[in-house]
Order: C-alpha cells, then sequence, then structure tokens
C-alpha cells in the first residue's frame, strides 16, 4: 500500500474469492461497502454496521471478521472470501445443499454471513459439539428460524446428525 | 376449499418439499431493495428530531444547500400529504410539530451518502420543546396535553373505528356480550390485576429500505422492502392524489419483515426526494438506530383484567381494560387495538365479557403490527391471569384452562359459534402437556434439581388469533403455461421468509397434478405485472391466495380440456390428464399433450386453435362482517388458528437466573402443506417469542428518549439463547373453506409462550411477575419482594361487595 494524504483513495490489491483485485478506495471506506459498492458483490448484507449482528461475516485470510468492523485498506494484501465464492462451476456446495433441504433460509437475509462463521466453524472444529456450533454461530443474527434448522444442517454436514428434527402430526 | 378429502390421495401436499425461494439466498445472488444500484441514483439520509415533543420553530437549510453534491432538500413544511391506512394522521415528514423521538424533520439527497450525512448535519432545526405525554394511562386524563389537537379532522375508516377528538385516543373499541353484572353476581371469586409489557422492535435483519423515482407527468416508481406493495401503491396514490396506473410497486426479495414492513414507511420521503432532484432516483436505507426510532415498533399495553369465577372453575365473567401506546401515530395501532379487542380473553369462552380498549397517543415512536398483531401482547396477561385464577380456587392450571376453552358449540366474544371444523385447542394443549410431562418432574428432572440447586418449573399456556383484516380482503393468482408445459405463477404476497411461496406451489402442483418441478413462482412483486393481494400481513397468506391458486388451477385444466376437447372432439367431462398430457378417460391412448396446446394447438395443415393456456383464480374472504361499535359483535375471522406451548424452566432460587430447558409447541393447523416450513415457522416464532418474553423492548428516560436504539443495548436471541429441546408438533383438523383443510400459522408461534414461561418460572420458584420482559434481575426482585405485585382476590359471599 502506498502511502497517501489523508481521505485520498489509497490503492489497494487483494484476493476476493480467489480473483485478484486492484482499485483505489477512500481509506474511511469500510471492508463491507468495498465489497458492495466497488467490487459489486452484494451478497455481503449490512444488517447494523456495528459489528453485533454478523449479516456482514467474509472470511479474511481464512477467519471469520464482520466486514463492517474491517477498514478495506486493512484488507490490501489478504485474502477475502465471501458467499460469492461458495459455489463451484456454478454447482451449489454440499453445505449450500444441506442448508437447502434442512429449510433453513427463511428471508435470507442473514445466510450469506451465516455461511461465513459455518466455513469459520468447520475449519476450526471439524466435528463440532452442539455447544462449539452454537458458540460458532452466536454472531450471526438469525431473526426467521430459530437456527434449529441452520444446526441441523451443520450436524448433517459433519456426519454427526443422530435423528432429524421432525413436524410431529396428530390428528384434530 | 377442501380441494380433496381424501388425505391419502395426496402427493405434493402434506411433503417437505424444498422451498422455492432459497437458491439465490444461498449464492448470494438474491437482490434485495438495498443491493440495487440505479444509473444516476442519489443517496438519502434523514435528519431526526432529538425531543420528544416540540414545536418547530425554524428549520435552517442553506448551509445544507450550500455543500456540493446536494441535489434536494425536503422538510415537513413543503410536503402537506398525510398517510394512512385505518386513520390517516402522519404527515411524510414532521409539520410544525415533532412527536416523537426521532421522527423526521428534514431529509437530504446527495450524490454520496457521505455528502448527504454532512449535508444533514449542517441542517439547523430551532424546537421550543415542550413537556411529552409518555405514560398511556394518564395520556388518557382529560387535562393531559394533545398529542393531536387536530384529531377530530382527520379521515378514519369509519365504520370500523372510533377516535374521540378532544383526548389521546386515537381509538376506541368496544365489546358486550352477555351481561357482565350478572355473571359477576354468580361469581365466587373475583380475581383482579393489571399485567403490563413495553414496546419491542421486530428486527427484521433488513432494514427499511427504498429506491423512489418520480419521473415527468407524475410517472412514480417506488422499489421497497415492503410487505404489501399494492398498499403502499394504494396510500401512495390517496395521499399524491395520483391515479394508480402512474404509481408502480416494485417489492424484490425481502429480508425479514414481521409486520413492521406493512403498510407505507420510507416511500413517500424518496419520492419527494426524487421529485425535488429532477427525477433521479433516490435511495434510503435506514440505519439500525433509524429502525427504532425512524420507523416503527410494537406498541406498549397495560391490560387490567377482572375475572369472576366459580368454585367448579368456570369463569362466567370478565371485564377487560386495554390501554394501547400507539405512540405519536396510530394509524396500524387502531388495527391491533380493534383485532386485540375482539379476542382479548385468549381461547376460552367467556360467557359475560366487556372490553374497552383504548388506543392511546403518546410522544413516543410509533407502534404498528408486529407478528400476532397484539395478541402476544394480550396473551401475556391473559394467560399469567388465567394461572393467578387456577391458584385462588385451587385448581391445577391446565386444567382450569381445559374447563374454560373454547370448544365446539362456544360462542366467541364476538357471538361467532365455534365448531368441530374450527379447530381444537384442547388438543394442543394435550399435545404440549405429554411433550414436557406436565405436571411432575421426571426422575432425571428431580435428580438435576438435586445436583444443581436450581428448581424445575412446567407450565402450559394456549392461544389463537385469527387473521385481522378487512372482511373484504381478496387476492388473484395467475398461471400460464408455458411452451413446454410448465407453469409459472404470478400472485402477490411478499415472500418475506415465511414460506408461503412454497406452500402455494405446493398447493398448484397438487391440484393440477403435476410435479414440483414443472411450476414456477414469480418471486418478486410488481403492480405493474403481478395481480392484486392486499397486503402480506395476517398470517391469511397461504389461505386466500392458496383458495385462489386452486382456483386458478382449476381454470387452468378447464381451458386445457376445452382445446383438448376440440382435438380430440371430445366432451371435456370424458377428459382426464396426468402431469404431461390431457387424455379420455375410456381411451387413455388417445391424448394431446400439454406441450402441444401451450400456447395454441396447431394441426398439421397450420389452422391454429386455442392460444396460451392460462388459468386466473381470485378468492375473497367470505361470510366476514364488520363488528357492531357498541357492542363488539360480529363475524371478523377468517379462520382461527390455536395453539399451545409447554414451557420447563430452571430456576436459580438464589439469584433469579434462569435457562429454558424445553418448549414444546403444538398448532392446529388444519393441514400441513409443508411440515418443514410449518416447523420453521414454530421454531422461529417461539424464538422470537421468547426474545420478548426475555430481553427484548424499548427503555426510555423521563423526557422521552429511546435509550437503547442498538443490539448493545436491545438484545435479540442468539443461537446460544435456544432452549436445550425444542418440539414442534401440528395438530391437524381440517380447516373446511382452508387450501386442503390449512389454516395460517406465521404469527401464532410467538404467541403466548411469554405467559407460559412467565407461570412455569412462578412454578419453579414463586417468583409473580406481572411485567415482561422477565429479565433475571426481575426474577431475582420478585423472590426478594414476594407481596409487590398489585392484585385483588376477592371471596365472595354474604355481604362481599362485587
Amino acid at each position: 500500500m502506498k502511502r497517501a494524504e489523508a481521505g485520498e483513495p489509497v490503492e489497494i490489491s487483494l484476493r476476493i474469492n480467489g480473483e485478484k483485485v486492484t482499485c483505489r478506495v477512500p481509506p474511511h471506506v469500510t471492508l463491507l461497502r468495498f465489497l458492495r459498492e466497488y467490487v459489486g458483490l452484494t451478497g455481503t448484507k449490512e444488517g447494523c454496521s456495528a459489528g453485533e449482528c454478523g449479516a456482514c461475516t467474509v472470511l479474511f485470510n481464512g477467519r471469520a471478521v464482520n466486514s463492517c468492523l474491517v477498514l478495506a485498506v486493512e484488507a490490501d494484501g489478504a485474502n477475502i472470501r465471501t458467499v460469492e465464492g461458495e459455489c463451484r462451476n456454478n454447482r451449489l456446495s454440499r453445505l449450500q445443499e444441506l442448508l437447502d433441504k434442512h429449510h433453513a433460509v427463511q428471508c435470507g437475509f442473514c445466510t450469506p454471513g451465516m455461511i461465513m462463521s459455518i466455513r469459520d466453524l468447520l475449519a476450526r472444529h471439524p466435528k463440532p459439539t452442539l455447544r462449539q456450533i452454537q458458540e460458532g454461530i452466536e454472531g450471526n443474527f438469525c431473526r426467521c428460524t430459530g437456527y434449529v434448522q441452520i444446526i441441523e444442517a451443520i450436524l448433517e454436514y459433519t456426519g454427526q446428525l443422530k435423528k432429524k428434527g421432525e413436524l410431529k402430526r396428530v390428528r384434530g | 376449499m377442501y380441494a380433496d378429502k381424501d388425505p391419502g390421495s395426496l402427493k405434493v401436499v402434506g411433503t417437505p418439499q424444498r422451498r422455492v425461494d432459497v437458491l439465490e439466498k444461498l449464492t448470494g445472488a438474491a437482490r434485495y431493495t438495498a443491493d440495487l444500484k440505479l444509473p444516476g441514483m442519489l443517496y438519502a439520509k434523514v435528519k431526526r428530531s432529538p425531543h420528544a415533543r416540540a414545536r418547530i420553530i425554524r428549520i435552517d437549510t442553506s448551509r445544507a444547500a450550500a455543500l456540493p453534491g446536494v441535489r434536494s432538500i425536503i422538510t415537513g413544511e413543503e410536503l402537506p400529504y398525510r398517510v394512512g391506512l385505518y386513520i390517516v394522521d402522519k404527515y411524510v415528514m414532521a409539520r410544525g410539530v415533532v412527536r416523537h423521538f426521532g421522527e423526521a424533520v428534514a431529509a437530504v439527497a446527495a450524490d454520496s451518502i457521505e455528502i448527504a450525512q454532512r449535508a444533514v448535519d449542517l441542517i439547523e432545526v430551532e424546537y421550543e420543546v415542550l413537556t411529552p405525554v409518555l405514560d398511556p394511562v394518564k395520556a388518557f386524563d382529560r387535562r393531559s396535553p394533545l398529542v393531536h389537537p387536530d384529531l377530530g379532522e382527520y379521515e378514519y375508516v369509519e365504520a370500523v373505528f372510533t377516535p374521540v377528538p378532544g383526548t389521546n385516543i386515537a381509538n376506541h373499541t368496544k365489546l358486550r356480550k352477555g351481561n357482565l353484572a350478572k355473571g359477576f353476581r354468580e361469581a365466587d371469586w373475583i380475581v383482579e390485576r393489571e399485567y403490563t409489557n413495553p414496546s419491542v422492535q421486530h428486527v427484521p435483519m433488513e432494514t427499511h429500505v427504498a429506491i423512489g423515482q418520480w419521473g415527468p407527468r407524475d410517472q412514480v416508481t417506488l422499489w421497497s422492502s415492503a410487505q404489501s406493495p399494492f398498499t403502499v401503491r394504494n396510500l401512495f396514490c390517496h395521499a399524491f392524489k395520483l391515479p394508480h396506473k402512474n404509481v408502480r410497486v416494485i417489492v424484490p426479495y425481502v429480508g425479514g419483515g414481521f409486520g413492521g414492513k406493512a403498510g407505507i414507511h420510507l416511500e413517500p420521503l424518496v419520492a419527494c426526494l426524487s421529485r425535488k432532484a429532477g427525477g433521479r432516483p433516490v435511495r434510503l436505507v435506514a440505519t439500525r438506530e433509524e429502525e427504532f426510532s425512524l420507523l416503527p415498533c410494537r406498541s406498549a399495553l397495560t391490560y387490567r383484567i377482572k375475572t369472576g369465577l366459580r368454585n367448579d372453575g368456570r369463569i362466567v365473567a370478565q371485564k377487560m381494560t386495554m390501554f394501547w401506546d400507539a405512540g405519536a401515530y396510530a394509524d396500524y395501532a387502531v388495527n391491533v387495538t380493534r383485532a386485540s379487542g375482539y379476542s382479548a380473553s385468549g381461547p376460552y369462552e367467556i360467557p359475560n365479557a366487556w372490553i374497552d380498549a383504548y388506543t392511546m397517543y403518546t410522544n413516543k415512536p410509533f407502534g404498528t403490527a408486529y407478528r400476532g398483531f397484539g395478541h402476544v401482547e394480550f396473551s401475556w396477561g391473559i394467560e399469567r391471569h388465567m394461572d393467578l385464577c387456577a391458584r385462588t380456587i385451587g385448581m391445577d392450571p391446565l386444567e382450569f384452562r381445559k374447563v374454560n376453552a373454547l370448544r365446539p358449540g362456544s360462542l366467541t366474544l364476538t357471538g361467532e359459534r365455534i365448531t368441530v371444523n374450527t379447530g381444537n385447542v384442547t388438543k394442543c394443549m394435550e399435545e404440549v402437556a405429554k411433550a414436557i410431562n406436565y405436571g411432575r418432574l421426571t426422575a432425571r428432572e428431580k435428580a438435576r434439581e438435586k445436583r444443581t440447586g436450581k428448581k424445575i418449573g412446567k407450565a402450559v399456556a394456549a392461544l389463537h388469533k385469527a387473521p385481522a383484516m378487512p372482511p373484504f380482503t381478496s387476492t388473484v393468482v395467475i398461471l400460464r403455461m408455458n411452451e413446454d408445459g410448465t407453469v409459472t405463477a404470478n400472485f402477490s404476497l411478499s415472500e418475506i421468509g415465511q414460506g408461503t411461496y412454497t406452500s402455494v406451489a405446493q398447493v398448484i402442483a397438487e391440484r393440477l397434478k403435476f410435479p414440483m418441478e414443472k411450476i414456477r413462482v414469480c418471486l418478486d412483486t410488481d403492480t405493474e405485472h403481478d395481480p392484486y393481494d392486499w397486503q402480506t400481513v395476517a398470517s391469511k397468506g397461504l389461505v386466500l391466495t392458496g383458495n385462489a391458486a386452486i382456483l386458478a388451477a382449476e381454470d387452468l385444466l378447464r381451458r386445457a380440456y376445452g382445446t383438448a376437447g376440440q382435438i380430440l372432439r371430445a366432451h371435456p367431462r370424458d377428459l382426464d390428464h396426468d402431469d404431461e398430457k390431457v387424455f379420455l378417460r375410456h381411451h387413455p391412448d388417445r391424448s394431446v399433450t400439454f406441450r402441444e396446446m401451450a400456447v395454441g394447438y396447431a394441426y398439421p395443415d397450420g389452422n391454429g386453435i386455442g392460444g396460451q393456456i392460462v388459468g386466473v383464480g381470485r378468492y375473497i374472504a367470505q361470510g366476514l362482517s364488520n363488528l357492531n361499535k357498541e357492542t363488539g359483535q360480529g363475524h371478523p375471522a377468517l379462520d382461527w388458528t390455536y395453539g399451545a406451548h409447554g414451557i420447563i424452566v430452571e430456576v436459580d432460587p438464589e439469584t433469579g437466573e434462569y435457562n429454558v430447558l424445553k418448549v414444546a409447541s403444538a398448532f392446529d393447523v388444519g393441514k400441513a402443506i409443508n411440515p418443514e416450513c410449518v416447523r420453521g415457522q414454530a421454531v422461529g416464532g417461539m424464538l422470537q417469542g421468547l426474545g420478548t418474553a426475555v430481553c427484548e423492548g424499548y427503555m426510555y428516560d423521563t423526557e422521552g428518549h429511546l435509550l437503547n436504539p442498538s443490539f448493545t443495548d436491545n438484545k435479540v436471541p442468539t443461537a446460544m439463547d435456544l432452549p436445550e429441546e425444542v418440539e414442534s408438533i401440528a395438530v391437524e383438523t381440517p380447516q373446511i373453506d382452508g387450501p386442503y383443510g390449512a389454516r395460517g400459522v406465521g404469527e401464532h408461534p410467538m404467541i403466548a409462550v411469554c405467559g407460559a414461561l412467565g407461570n412455569a418460572i412462578q412454578n419453579a420458584v414463586g417468583a409473580d411477575l406481572t411485567h415482561m420482559p422477565m429479565r433475571q434481575e426481575d426474577v431475582w426482585r420478585a423472590l426478594r419482594k414476594k407481596t409487590s405485585i398489585n392484585h385483588f382476590i376477592t371471596r365472595c359471599g354474604f355481604g362481599c361487595k362485587r
């Protein structure tokens, strides 16, 4: 990164989903805004801009971060992964398939960040305990699902789903 | 519209199909309103009031206007437009006075969000700060300052609501059933208490977003995160006196709504900014902080209940008084008040009932629809009160509920007779009671108590809700057959996460006898291309749109059979079909494929017949009526969905800390069209209900400033807050006029969680709470101040005053 006058755009180079990107960006711009407005990757969402809700979670050199709390210039030279990098050859990843299968998505606004946190979790704990799963996605608010179906998808992904939760149906 | 009465013959309905709306959500390709970037788009920011009640003396925008890159500035003074659905009481922006903390007083559109923010900071507003009206009960006092002195001039739906000009009462809903005085005379006990809960924020993960473009000749396009595109268009046209054909509302993917995105919100603001900026599109994305105070919340409630009951457990009379804290504007709160007013007793039969429900104006951020539409709030009081009543006469609370539960033959508060097909609330209670081993501690639970020193309590609470909507609410489904025989469906519910698009697709597939793979549902909504629907609210989508979908499928088949009948030279009644072709019943080898007929059939010589096979189904709620304004009697309910929650909680008797060990929830959904969708609603709604019960709620200082407009200070449940065990149960008592017997269940899982939790905590350690949320420190306080609860229990007998 070249030194620059305060407020002047700075040139940064980074890898996003494996592709090299070079761009000039003002130093106050967050990584979240950079991804959405400069690179056009709008899959990453803004939910609170305060590092609380996790909707903006991306992987920064393999670890989950709230991209609303990281400046784009801090990502110079970094390896960033977003939800747009989750498909391979235009096919859903196994994780995406399982989230679909388990109805782990409702409004979908938390989903991109949730997927990134799950990736971080699985990288640290290939066979996470229930507690580790809960802690792993604790920073990602989901107002729709109540998390249960998300957790079931993760458990099936790691081969640990003993019994899928079901709607018990009884005659009235 | 019980299209197929033999459940065994169903192929698609009743199966856990994958959702039709998630592919793009999983890949990040789903475009929500804030993801849209239009050519020449400007970015907007709002100047908000720092005061709860103040007169605006002067707004100076000159310094902001001088800032390079600022394209338009608007203030309330130039916008004499009021908007509203039920009571038209809100200007697009404050004019002359501000009525709540966070209210918009000016807005800027600029080339960038930074410039817009700088411009907003440069706008100077001089206020004369006034004493705010903050307490909804004190607001009732005739001497209270008036939040809306000109209430008498507002338009409102006169057949339904009763504002009282010269007071802070935006609406007074009355209900009178039976003979209250006589009922109380028959009572052995009278139990009276007050229950309260604060305002709560919906917290959709996507905040409100709108883009407006006001072009030449008043051609307006709005892109919005709205739950209700047609209502946005209707209210917008009404406010600005524009023909509906001029205004187009487009709703792409929506990141959650929960009622907060019903009605109209930021759309007029961005449209006015665009008009002043020469027609350039203007986008406004609410910040999370703005979501708490610029945009609406759920109303707070003070609920007084006075119950007369007999020693045998029957409730014989109940007087209910509700003070709904609408905040500064009551457009939606008046209807929350109405809907709560006619179901305020919960799913219990009250032979002699008297309800006064008041919508009170105060100087606080305003209330709107929120999942449950008042029922979460009053259910807190009712379900706590049911336990108090049961304890008073020494009856088991579940038994007490069952004795009083609505059952076939019962009359609801509005005089509607319950039938076997209405649903079975007792069954819901019994199912959850079984699931939590109600009434005893298991050996494991006893061991756990011994090990931890904590106390385990259990409780069951019941609920009901019918859609709150105009009695003549209608919807349309249009089906078009594509060239290859697949079918595309259009209708105008916003898919806000609730899953109705998937369920409706299943209904269409079932009725057509097509596999799901052949059905495409258009996910975004565009008033220019899609047929009418009132709003995406009230848990009415599946019932109304599902029925319209059945009618549309039948219409499509009728047209296909008409063409096929000509081709096959047969009467349509002799035809049948599968997912590929229409054939003669008696000679199945004589057939014509849907593909051949899809856009018109061509004979070998080139002659054509038919044309595109389309199907239109429209459905309107039937047999519903406005309620009598004096007695509240009438027929408001499209369908009643009953339910119950059973909760096991573990409480530390020293500190008041508690953990929810298990929640079992049962809802009489009539028919689970998609069991996984039902479970998603059941669990998600339950956890949202726990949020309300445990920790969420607005806090104000004495001047009406909102103190906790953030996730730092207003916690919502995370994955760590899940109960250890969650169980979801669907009771299936078919709704005769529901699609394949189904009822709505979007809101219900959130209702009554609070009461069940409060009762379970009391059963565990005796903490007697009348205010929610029940923060752990509140339990601790209740444990220490055992006599703090303000209630009156009267033993009636000789000489007793009733």
